[in-house]
């Protein structure tokens, strides 16, 4: 088989589920013959700190770090974390960001504050911009729980997986008694976005 | 065999089963936790958290000795705590398999420094080895209990961060039958009195060089020819990086870095034209390959500091360099989370000036502003034994306001022996143990004090009033923090006491223990003076709105009520006494109310 390497970068804020959804991405390449790999920190980062998860997939990769201006995805869970690792986008990659803002305390008592217009300052690296009201999608169907699967959903336009291996994958990594909540945060997701 | 996507961590638990490890031993510390976290899972191999790194590798020790298969882990960091035992097992060598996991972390994601511990293997002369993903860590550490019980040695798994905790494809196989190697009393191999002790040296002397012949010829060490033009000799996760940089470059992968296999470089050194060492952290290959006469460039062009990634392989080496302006935006720390038990301590050590001399753990988080309340963090126990040297000299004026702040997964580690000193050279200290009873830190392991071992099995649990009492400490009390005025109080007392005292803020950790959660607090708008006195609190859940005016956020509060005490305390008549926040003119006019009640379900 002859796979073309990807490369996704998730941001966000610990608790927000970050995590499982680069899990959930990493688990639909394996599914589907790919090589993967992907990186994360534990840790310190979980306390409430910004968080940054790389997945990389293909034919064969070898460092699970994504390069600067190399990802095809940047995939944020709150537009400030999207802005952070904005330098990861490659110059045509698509960024695809939740619009519910988290303020850090450094917001109220530091000098800067949190950017008016977070959106817009994304553009200055790549003119893909797609924005997403994930909570207000996921709570449509009662579960805040579920903003990382929905963002997971509107990203997988972009990939190369059917509705079949993601759903296997979701069948693998969440409780049993999540999986449909899941499998639907994802089905709305999907139909939320076109690129 | 099945395939699974497996972290460096769970890699190396899988290894340890399938290597037929009997037993282990750790102490938590990011990035290694999760390696016992994973060993526990399987019903064959005994797990243990020991109080700390020294004693994870000795019970690891003595269970080799007694003949199984042992596996002990640790952060770097821990192994400094271990070091003793660690110099001089390699005296005595083992019996069965003993492997030590060294989990460093080059970038400091989660620790204090960035030391780098293939420097101690040489240090120990003790045998190396470096995965660069999770199949190998899962197979380096199964090769490491051979090289292990081949040679008599004690062998460390060097990982680092990014193998640790990056994921990767791993083929599974099957435990191994390991038999019981029966232990033989030998006074002269076990018991180091000086004169066997002479004796081990010299055999010490002897393994590292037959080591070194094993390092030239095992395959975990390996030469990819390619292109001649660039030679890169690397190790571990810098493997993957420069793989990435330069696809076409010839490679000298080291995968056992103690000993280094000479003739293998020299052959490499040869056949390409300019050589590099592509290594994070110190120049550990490159050093000794310069000693070897070998020309090549290393720290020169490779940064020291941080972790290493493809991209910085490749500028380093094609001497380029580039930028990327990312717009100012604020920082995003970790910080303590809402309801956190610590945050009522440093709220009143902040309100009352303290020099609090820290530790390590969630409570160092209160170093950061606005509680800004611990002034330093060294190392695991540190924060007695600095309150101890620092109350018998200091001369300024915050003389009787001198206390150390230490977590309980802490004071057990390393702060017991520092609370002997305390009250044996009569040391005018106030020992505060931030009592959330368990190792938040790390991801809420067990402990002594939880009375949970790590097998699930519940246990003797060690009671911290008595043991203080039992050291001789005149003062002991046991403190709410969630309650202001009682820790206040209490801190005042014991302050004024001329001698040692303990107090043991007591409250369970939010995360750990949800059934203290109450109902999410708010702001009830018009009554906030918009005083600003509960964001110096430092509570994510409280933000500020364009008026100035606290909001709650119901979703992150957890209802500990901190908040709602210093709301009331900010009311004029108190306004004198509190120096956290400040009183507004507007405040002061309708501070009899507080703002903050309990929202209604
Ligand atoms: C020698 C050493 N071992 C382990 C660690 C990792 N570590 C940092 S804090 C901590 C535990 C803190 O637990 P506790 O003292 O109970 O404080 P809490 O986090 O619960 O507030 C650990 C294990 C370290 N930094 N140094």
């Amino acid at each position: 088989m002859n796979f073309k390497n990807m490369s996704v970068v998730f941001t966000g804020v610990g608790g927000q589920g970050v995590i499982l959804a680069s899990d959930l991405l990493s688990e639909v390449a394996l599914i589907h013959g790919m090589d993967v790999k992907k990186a994360e920190v534990h840790g310190m980062a979980q306390r409430g700190g910004s968080v940054i998860s790389y997945v990389k997939f293909g034919n064969k990769i070898f460092s699970p770090l994504v390069e600067k201006r190399s990802a095809d995805i940047l995939c944020s869970f709150e537009p400030l974390e999207a802005i952070r690792y904005i330098d990861f986008i490659k110059e045509d990659g698509f960024v695809i960001t939740n619009t519910v803002k988290n303020f850090p305390l450094t917001a109220i008592f530091g000098k800067i504050p949190y950017p008016d217009n977070p959106i817009e300052l994304l553009y200055k690296f790549t003119s893909k911009v797609y924005e997403i009201d994930a909570l207000k999608i996921a709570l449509e169907i009662k579960s805040p729980n579920v903003v990382n699967v929905v963002l997971l959903g509107a990203i997988s336009k972009l990939l190369p997986f059917s509705d079949d291996e993601w759903f296997r994958a979701i069948q693998k990594k969440v409780k049993a008694k999540f999986v449909e909540v899941n499998k639907q945060a994802f089905s709305k997701g999907k139909e939320a976005i076109s690129f | 065999m099945s395939k699974e996507i497996l972290s460096g961590n769970e890699a190396i638990a899988r290894g340890a089963y399938e290597a037929g490890v009997a037993f282990a031993s750790a102490y938590p510390g990011t990035p290694s936790t999760e390696i016992l976290e994973n060993i526990s899972k399987y019903k064959e191999i005994y797990s243990e958290w020991s109080p700390n790194e020294k004693v994870a590798y000795e019970v690891a020790y003595g269970a080799a000795l007694a003949g199984v298969r042992a596996l002990a882990a640790m952060k770097h960091v821990g192994v400094n705590v271990a070091a003793d035992p660690l110099m001089t097992s390699v005296y005595t060598g083992i019996n069965a398999g003993m492997v030590l996991v060294s989990a460093d972390d080059p970038g400091m994601h989660s620790s204090q420094n960035e030391q780098d511990n293939r420097r101690f293997a040489y240090f120990a002369k003790m045998p190396c080895l470096e995965p660069s993903d999770s199949q190998e860590a899962k197979d380096f550490l199964k090769l490491a209990f051979e090289i292990s019980e081949q040679f008599d040695t004690p062998v460390m798994l060097r990982v680092t961060t990014r193998v640790c905790h990056s994921k990767s494809i791993v083929e599974l196989g099957e435990r191994e039958d390991v038999p019981y190697r029966e232990y033989k009393k030998d006074f002269v191999k076990y018991c180091m009195l000086p004169s066997s002790a002479r004796v081990r040296r010299v055999e010490l002397e002897k393994r590292l060089s037959k080591l070194r012949d094993y390092s030239n010829s095992t395959p975990i060490n390996r030469i990819e020819m390619n292109d001649l033009d660039i030679g890169i000799i690397t190790n571990g996760i810098s493997y993957q990086h420069s793989k990435e940089a330069f696809p076409n470059a010839s490679v000298l992968k080291i995968g056992m870095s103690n000993p280094l296999p000479d003739k293998m470089i020299k052959e490499f050194a040869k056949k390409v034209k300019k050589l590099y060492v592509v290594e994070e952290l110190e120049p550990y290959m490159e050093e000794q390959i310069k000693m070897m006469g070998i020309e090549v460039m290393g720290k020169e062009v490779i940064p020291n500091i941080g972790e290493l990634t493809p991209d910085i392989v490749r500028n380093a080496i094609l001497g380029k360099s580039v930028a990327f302006e990312v717009p100012k935006i604020p920082l995003r720390p970790p910080i303590l989370c809402p309801g956190c038990p610590h945050r009522g301590f440093f709220a009143v050590a902040s309100k009352l000036n303290l020099t609090v001399l820290g530790d390590i753990g969630c409570y160092t988080l209160g170093a950061y502003e606005p509680l800004s309340a611990i002034e330093t963090c060294l190392c695991m126990g540190a924060a007695i034994s600095q309150a101890v040297g620092f109350a018998k000299a200091y001369k300024g004026p915050k003389k009787n306001r001198i206390v150390a702040a230490i977590g309980d997964s802490t004071f057990i580690h390393s702060g017991i022996t520092p609370l002997i000193d305390a009250v044996y050279n009569k040391a005018n200290v106030v020992v505060c143990i931030l009592d959330n009873e368990t190792t938040a830190m790390t991801g809420h392991q067990e402990h002594p004090g939880t009375g949970r071992t790590l097998m699930g099995e519940s246990t003797v649990k060690l009671d911290l009033e008595s043991l203080c009492r039992a050291i001789g400490v005149p003062h002991v009390r046991v403190v709410n923090p969630n309650n202001l005025k009682a820790t206040e109080k209490a801190l005042r007392e014991e302050l004024s006491f001329d001698g040692t005292s303990v107090i043991i803020f007591r409250a369970p950790c939010i995360v750990r223990d949800k059934s203290v959660w109450k109902k999410p607090l708010m702001v009830v708008n018009e009554k906030c003076a918009a005083c600003g006195s509960c964001f110096k609190i430092g509570c994510p859940a409280i933000t500020k709105d364009k008026s100035g005016k606290a909001t709650v956020n119901p979703i992150l509060c957890v209802g500990c009520g901190v908040c709602v005490q210093i709301c009331k305390a900010s009311g004029s008549e108190k306004c004198k006494n509190v120096s956290i926040g400040y009183c507004s003119d507007i405040c002061s006019q309708i501070c009899r109310f507080s703002a903050l009640v309990e929202k209604e379900e």
